[in-house]
């Protein structure tokens, strides 16, 4: 099959897909590259010429810019071991026999279908306002002070809301790695002797390292681009404001093009050493 | 150490029995093997000895002691998968050690555990790969070593050679006979293969739809088969059945005559037919005779170097003495 002539005619045929995907991804980045270096304020006298390194000293010395990459990381770590740690006891649940199991799986995968927009407007409105959301009803039925989330622990919001959302990609991922293993494997085990936390540990952690690693590097890649679920709820107010929220304010609210793609290029920056940090701790896992 | 009976067992799922009452001894030392054809409820059984599976009613004793509620881990039991059920993560001496490790052993007696079994086993070269790297036999032997350094009172060993090719399956059948020569524990084996029954076993016990069929030596299953049921399992090729007329002159509803009963003889003999198939092993020759009168086909084992080929008449002589006679119900007469 792959003679010379097929290989090349497959080249052909791929070409205009390889060429979409590079256009849409160079032209951006060189543009952001490119506005990174020149002073632009678009209502302010538009472009007003080169300036080298001056907008990535200014976004650096900012105030907000450690605090940025801070919150970014503490969203996208607290995140993530809520979501692996819940994922796999949800999965290990959800693969018991038990009555009505093919709805309990749709229902527990609904919340993944659900925009972010709008779960963080309904988190917001429905459970965390604190007149009358759900929880502080709650919270008053048990005599409690209703908590204001957003304002009181807006870090632990942020992070619930997100999570609930990516609950559902950790465990439908981690249900399937569970369901491959080999049962014998573990009536192995349990003639050896093995208790069943032993067997959880020797035997179901290390079958779903693998489905864990797939989860862990996917929603590093979605969580440190994350916008919309602090844009509807804090607006980075109370020191949830993430990298992408910044580059957002200083291009969008003070108009500084320039300042804003100095930013993005930091963003590309740091996505490079999480994920280079991630491949060195779990990428190992794919190896085999 | 090593003395297993079941009391009166019986297994159900559901509404479906798969093991109606049933009682056995498994005398110490023993190899016994469970045969039968797929579905007949070996596993289920292996499974209920090692506690892998409840018991619907009945009794198991090990030892004497009443083991039936008694979880898997503390019946003292070891067993060998089909799947050989490795863990694909740990090395070989982790594999190995696990039972130990989690029976909270010491590591110096763990280590000398593990270098005898790897040595009796041909595995010390391997101890530090993983299983994935391993070739089906020596994971095979992995799983028998993984059970041997517990130092059980029985071996379990479950359709182990199943997964195996045919020449490396007879070398692991003299393994597992030689190493239960050398540590005379009692072991339960089950397979389908009425070959490997014949030849480990000290004492077989043949097993259809749950019940059992027969149970004692090789020899004494296939000279004094209990049944048309055992007569036909036992012996390969099967034993030839012939009902009607033929057997009516021997007072019986049907006869069986194994293949390699039956002589070739010349013209003038008992039977005659047209041989269809011949199978030239080298060492004996297998023919299917057909237009016998008597059933379908006779098998009739023959010397290798026979000179006849199909299409050919063939004269065959039963010996008298070697006939088995059974009633309408099946059972021997």
């Amino acid at each position: 099959m792959a003679t010379q002539h097929s290989r090349s005619a497959a080249r052909i045929m791929m070409a205009p897909a390889v060429i979409l995907l590079l256009g849409w991804m160079l032209v951006p980045l060189m543009m952001t590259l490119y506005f990174s270096f020149k002073k632009y304020l678009p209502l302010r006298g538009g472009d007003l010429g080169w300036v080298g390194f001056e907008n990535y000293a200014r976004f650096v010395s900012s105030s907000s810019f450690w605090p940025a990459v801070s919150a970014t990381l503490m969203i996208v770590v607290g995140v993530l071991l809520i979501t692996s740690i819940l994922g796999v006891l949800l999965a290990i649940l959800l693969d018991q026999p038990m009555w009505g199991q093919g709805i309990v799986r749709i229902l527990v995968i609904a919340p993944f279908f659900v925009m972010p927009t709008v779960s963080a407007l309904v988190w917001k409105n429905m459970f965390m306002d604190p007149v009358n959301g759900l929880l502080a009803h709650l919270w008053k039925f048990f005599g409690a002070d209703p908590v204001a989330w957003l304002t009181e622990v807006p870090m632990g919001s942020i992070i619930m809301i997100v999570s609930w959302q990516w609950l559902p990609f950790a465990t439908l991922i981690l249900l399937t790695a569970i369901q491959s293993l080999d049962s014998e494997q573990l009536e192995a085990s349990e003639m050896d002797g093995a208790p069943v936390l032993a067997r959880f540990w020797y035997i179901v952690l290390p079958h779903l390292s693998r489905a864990l690693t797939v989860v862990i590097l996917i929603q590093t890649i979605f969580l440190l681009s994350i916008f919309a679920e602090i844009f509807v709820t804090t607006q980075g107010a109370f020191g949830t404001k993430t990298l992408s929220y910044l580059i957002f304010q200083r291009v969008l609210e003070s108009q500084n093009v320039g300042l804003g793609s100095a930013g993005g290029v930091y963003a590309i920056i740091l996505a490079n050493i999480v994920a280079l940090f991630l491949m060195r701790i779990v990428g190992k896992n794919l190896d085999t | 150490m090593g003395r297993i009976q079941l009391k009166q067992i019986t297994k159900s799922f559901g509404n479906v029995e798969v093991i109606p009452p049933l009682d056995l001894t498994i005398e110490e030392g023993e190899f016994t093997v469970f045969v039968g054809p797929s579905g007949c409820g070996k596993s289920t059984l292996l499974r209920l000895i090692a506690g892998l599976e409840d018991t619907t009613s009945g009794v198991i004793e090990i030892d004497g002691a009443d083991a039936t509620s008694l979880a898997p881990a503390k019946r003292g039991l070891a067993m060998v998968f089909q799947s050989y059920a490795l863990y694909p993560h740990m090395t070989v001496r982790k594999n190995i050690a696990f039972p130990m490790k989690m029976a909270g052993m010491d590591q110096a007696e763990q280590d000398k555990r593990i270098a005898s079994a790897a040595a009796a086993l041909n595995l010390t070269d391997y101890l530090d790969r993983r299983p994935g790297q391993l070739s089906g036999g020596q994971r095979q032997r992995v799983a028998i070593g993984r059970a041997i350094v517990r130092e059980p009172s029985a071996f379990l060993f479950d359709e182990p050679l199943s997964n195996l090719d045919a020449a490396l399956r007879v070398g692991m059948r003299m393994e597992i006979s030689e190493l239960h020569k050398k540590l005379e524990t009692t072991m339960i084996y089950v397979t389908h293969d009425q070959v490997e029954a014949m030849t480990m076993a000290d004492k077989i016990v043949v097993l259809q739809a749950g019940r059992i069929e027969q149970v004692g030596s090789p020899m004494e299953l296939y000279r004094t088969p209990r049944n048309r049921f055992v007569a036909g399992f036992i012996g390969s090729p099967k034993m030839n059945f012939i009902e009607g007329e033929e057997a009516a002159k021997q007072n019986a509803h049907c006869i069986g005559i194994r293949p390699e009963h039956i002589d070739v003889a010349s013209e003038g003999a008992s039977w005659s037919g047209v041989v269809g198939v011949s199978e030239h092993l080298g060492s004996d020759t297998f023919f299917h005779v057909h237009d016998t009168g008597l059933a379908d086909t006779i098998t009739v084992r023959a010397d290798g170097e026979v000179g006849i080929t199909s299409g050919d008449r063939i004269y065959l002589e039963p010996r008298a003495d070697m006939i088995h006679r059974f009633d309408d119900a099946g059972l021997s007469l």
